[in-house]
């Protein structure tokens, strides 16, 4: 018997907010342990929560980016546990009433579209952080209260390969709304998967497992693929799948049990008594609607139409918001869409691949790449010593004409010159030039390079090419 | 007259006319608390030093309360001063923030005599469930002063301050204030912020005056009353200027009397009184009816699901990693038992335990949400009487202070004690509890008058005229 894998994600987001979402405090990251608090976020007797405006707006426009209907009166509510990183012993979250629902975002898996449904996104606080030591733990409440916005899928995704294009693509829209940096490996964004098969063509859930702990894009595929062949594995020898918590080891490949049902916890929600029912007005949701930037999808379909790029071009320009834009700011000073596409996936992509570094970090700007392909269109520089300057242009954000200048760079398409070298190449080389006559014509390849090599790459190759032809014949 | 028996009004007026320094009114206080709180014991922590500090800052300045030295209930945090909710569990607990109400009291001069013992976090009403000790009843030392705010009633009493601050959950303004025969204001909920207030039951938990008369809860009110933006569920409403209304004439007030509340278990001798009363505001030109509040049988019942629910979610945050008592422990969860066993008093955990369960997945619709719907149609009973009357009035108390030790053992007996006043919490309404009698035993009787949300102002002015029309708020216990 064939299984099919039924996938359902809990997805958590943090928001880029720059204060908490009941405080005034900071969420910057990576600051001295317990010094971005307050009483509020800590946890005092006597404090109360109030809503971070922000937070709000940045749920909303996740939702309409994410089709969801956005609820005109919602609340939020305390789910109640105890861990020494969760101050007030409850974290303020949403349950009965979220403030977004019923969304849906198209995924595309080998040319492939499927709709994966969102049943609800909604907002709550991040809880701090423990950290064990040798002989003791310490809690560290920097975190504690940073905004989180928890989206969850319906059981809509069928293989690893579709949950890794949907997270992929709720990354590129997060990242497209400026809400949240989609950093899996540094935990802003953290995605948890719900996991049961069934037999192909049944309509039956089977018993789920949640996986935590998927702490990396590269381990979406990685895990649930794990867990969906132990699972059909255990069917297939007769056993039943367990109800429980498992967590990913990226150490072993392997998830392993955390808790089972029994061990579960009862979060005893119930509403927020200390924060009023949001009511969200009309307005306010049509306000951030006509705000909302053109999404991954919108402007993949613009690409292809306006800029007649291929579609694989196309996607992976539009994956990041800053890369489209780097790239029509390109096009708009005069370049051709296709060469910037060529020049921006192959160079400057491998750069912000090696670096980690993002687009706007880097030091060149679309209008010295433009400079530069205006210096190969004008013959000024060969293709090849393009690519030999652009690193360089890219980390020093030095503009073509100077680094041109001053290495020296200037292409040699002087015609007499050239005929005057490539003279001198062919009577040293005499038993290869008999060969080429003789008909080994893949020998014009060798004097190409012999005349690159001369004049250290500045010949202009192609009238070298016209040179050696005419002069070979 | 004693100058520690003196309200803020009468006060303000002596110093105003240089007939008695700011020195001397709090040097009388002061001798006053040195006198009698042994007998007392209404305070947890007497703040002499700070409140000469304040004097020094406050001399010469203008504000509504220059130089008034008042008790703050202990659930009430104040910067710098220890703030323990008489409970072990926070006993060296010292907040680095300031309530909004104390700020505000602060911005008109009050001086900060100490904070007043309560039933540990508002949890009762006699103060026997202090962590520390009981309160005794000015009136009757062996008698408890009612609970929770038992601390600040008694301390007004007695003198040994001219105000208080208190809280009211389920009556812990009003019940205590009934026993120790001084006023107590339960303001709207909303109507004052809660910034700084720690919590028992987040919906119902609202800081009102304690005061020697209804003028100087007017005063009060007026400071402490306003929207705050750190308390969400402050109402952003305009605040009247209550002292200037006391004197607006009361003959077209309509007075509901709600028949439910005159049952059986309430002492004859306070049914009478009451009873007198609701007649002399007739003579006063009011006109009285019955009314009928059906729900009121479910009250408690509703109230004890909810406020528990909400208090054991609240009392979470008292887990020994943060700050204030931290038990011995070989690991976290033993950390967790530990801490939580020893720093709570049993009604505490009781309450804990309730909530909890009440909170449980396959019991929350039973009865958490189950209460909420009782509580909506407690919330109607109210809003349909007040579409025929004004102001509803009924007995605070169904008796006069008990005796020390009777009801402690029997957590229902107690609970009952309020049943008078739960229902206005849960419907978020104002009420006042005013001297109108003494029983045989010479303990004073409260009066209950209960207003429309956000109209305090009614039941201020009838509480005023009545007051000033007879001799009961004249008296001071025999200490």
């Amino acid at each position: 018997m064939n299984y099919e894998a039924v996938i359902g994600l809990e997805i958590h987001a943090q928001l880029l907010t720059e204060t908490k979402i009941f405080c005034g405090c900071s969420t910057r990251f990576g600051s001295e342990p317990n010094t971005q608090t307050c009483p509020v976020c800590i946890g005092m007797p006597g404090v109360l929560p109030v809503l971070n405006r922000r937070v709000v707006e940045f749920a909303i426009k996740t939702g309409l980016a994410m089709n969801c209907r956005i609820s005109s009166y919602s609340r939020f509510a305390r789910k109640n546990y105890f861990y020494p990183d969760l101050p007030k012993g409850y974290q303020i979250s949403q349950y009965e009433l979220p403030i977004c629902e019923k969304g849906y975002i198209d995924i595309t898996v080998d040319g492939t579209t499927r709709r994966v449904g969102i049943t609800r996104i909604h907002m709550e606080e991040d809880a701090g952080k423990n950290i064990h030591e040798k002989d003791c733990s310490l809690v560290d409440l920097n975190r504690a209260g940073v905004p989180l916005l928890e989206i969850v899928t319906e059981p809509d995704i069928r293989s690893p390969q579709e949950a890794s294009a949907f997270m992929k693509k709720l990354r590129a829209i997060l990242r497209y709304l400026r809400v949240c940096d989609g950093n899996m490996e540094q935990g802003s964004l953290r995605c948890d998967a719900n996991v049961s098969i069934r037999p192909e063509g049944s309509d039956e859930l089977g018993t789920k497992t949640e996986i935590k702990n998927i702490n990396s894009f590269r381990f979406v595929e990685k895990a649930l693929d794990y867990e969906i062949k132990r699972q059909i594995r255990v069917i297939r020898d007769g056993g039943e799948i367990v109800q429980e918590t498992r967590l990913w080891n990226s150490e072993t490949g392997k998830t392993e049990s955390m808790r089972s049902k029994e061990e579960a916890h009862d979060y005893r929600y119930f509403p927020e008594p200390d924060l009023v029912p949001l009511e969200i007005k009309r307005e306010m949701v049509e306000e951030i609607k006509a705000a909302l930037p053109e999404l991954p999808d919108e402007k993949k379909a613009r690409f292809v139409r306006d800029y007649k790029l291929p579609e694989y071009d196309a996607e992976i320009l539009t994956e990041e918001r800053s890369i489209a834009e780097w790239f029509e700011e390109a096009v708009r000073l005069g370049a051709r869409p296709k060469e910037v596409s060529n020049w921006m996936l192959t160079e400057i992509m491998r750069y912000l691949n090696e670096t980690g570094k993002e687009i706007e970090e880097i030091d060149l700007r679309p209008p010295q790449l433009v400079e530069l392909l205006e210096l190969i269109k004008g013959g000024t520089i060969s293709r090849n010593i393009a690519k030999t300057i652009l690193p360089e242009m890219i980390s020093t954000g030095r503009s073509a004409e100077e680094i041109v200048r001053e290495k020296g760079l200037v292409q040699i398409s002087d015609t007499s010159e050239l005929e005057a070298l490539v003279d001198e190449i062919l009577s040293k080389n005499q038993k290869e030039a008999q060969r080429y006559r003789e008909g080994e014509t893949k020998l014009l390849g060798f004097f190409v390079g012999q005349v690159m090599k001369a004049t250290k790459g500045k010949a202009n190759p192609k009238i070298v090419n016209e040179i050696l032809r005419k002069k070979l014949s | 007259m004693e100058l520690y028996n003196s309200g803020i009004i009468e006060a303000l007026d002596l110093m105003d006319s240089g007939e008695v320094s700011p020195e001397e009114l709090l040097d009388a206080v002061f001798q006053r608390i040195n006198s009698v709180e042994d007998k007392v014991k209404a305070f947890v922590t007497v703040t002499k030093d700070r409140a000469y500090e304040m004097l020094d800052e406050a001399k010469g300045e203008r504000g509504a309360l220059r130089c008034i030295p008042l008790a703050i209930k202990d659930n009430i945090c104040i910067r710098g001063i220890p703030t323990t909710c008489s409970s072990r569990i926070l006993k060296n607990f010292i907040p680095p923030y300031e309530s909004t109400v104390t700020k505000r009291l602060k911005e008109e001069g009050y001086l900060l005599v100490g904070k007043t013992n309560l039933d540990e976090f508002a949890m009762g009403s006699s103060t026997e469930n202090s962590g520390f000790h009981t309160t005794r009843n000015p009136w009757a030392t062996d008698r408890v002063p009612g609970g929770s705010s038992g601390g600040s009633t008694a301390a007004v009493a007695a003198g040994e301050c001219l105000a208080a601050l208190g809280s009211d959950t389920g009556g812990s303004i009003r019940q205590p204030a009934a026993f120790c025969g001084v006023v107590g204001l339960k303001p709207t909920y909303g109507r004052v912020s809660r910034f700084g207030l720690v919590a028992f039951a987040s919906s119902l938990d609202q800081i009102g005056p304690i005061t020697k008369n209804v003028a100087d809860a007017a005063l009060l009110l007026g400071i402490i009353s306003g929207h705050d933006p750190s308390d969400s569920t402050s109402a952003p409403l305009h605040v009247k200027d209550y002292t200037a209304l006391l004197s607006e004439g009361i003959r077209d007030i309509k007075v509901g009397i709600p028949k439910e509340y005159f049952i059986e278990g309430l002492d004859p001798e306070v049914e009478s009184a009451v009873k007198d009363s609701i007649r002399h505001l007739g003579s006063l030109g009011c006109s009285v009816k019955e009314i009928s509040l059906p729900h009121t049988g479910y009250a408690v019942a509703t109230y004890y699901i909810l406020a528990t629910s909400e208090a054991s979610s609240n009392l979470a945050r008292y887990d020994g990693v943060k700050y204030g008592f931290r038990a011995e422990s070989k690991d976290l969860l033993e950390m967790y038992r530990e801490t939580r066993a020893q720093g709570f008093g049993a009604e505490v955990k009781r309450r804990i335990m309730l909530g909890t369960y009440a909170l449980s997945a396959g019991y929350y619709e039973a009865f958490y949400r189950k209460a909420q719907q009782v509580r909506t149609l407690i919330k109607e009973d109210f809003d349909n009487a007040f579409r025929e009357v004004d102001i509803i009035i009924t007995p605070t108390t169904p008796t006069t202070a008990f005796r020390i030790g009777e009801k402690i053992s029997d957590p229902l007996q107690m609970y009952l004690n309020d049943i008078f006043t739960i229902s206005v919490n849960l419907a978020g309404l104002p009420a006042i509890s005013i001297p109108c009698g003494f029983d045989s035993k010479g303990l004073p009787i409260g009066l209950q008058l209960i207003g429309r949300a956000f109209d305090e102002e009614s039941i201020l002015k009838v509480a005023h005229q009545y007051e000033q029309s007879t001799e009961w708020y004249k008296r001071r216990p025999p200490l």
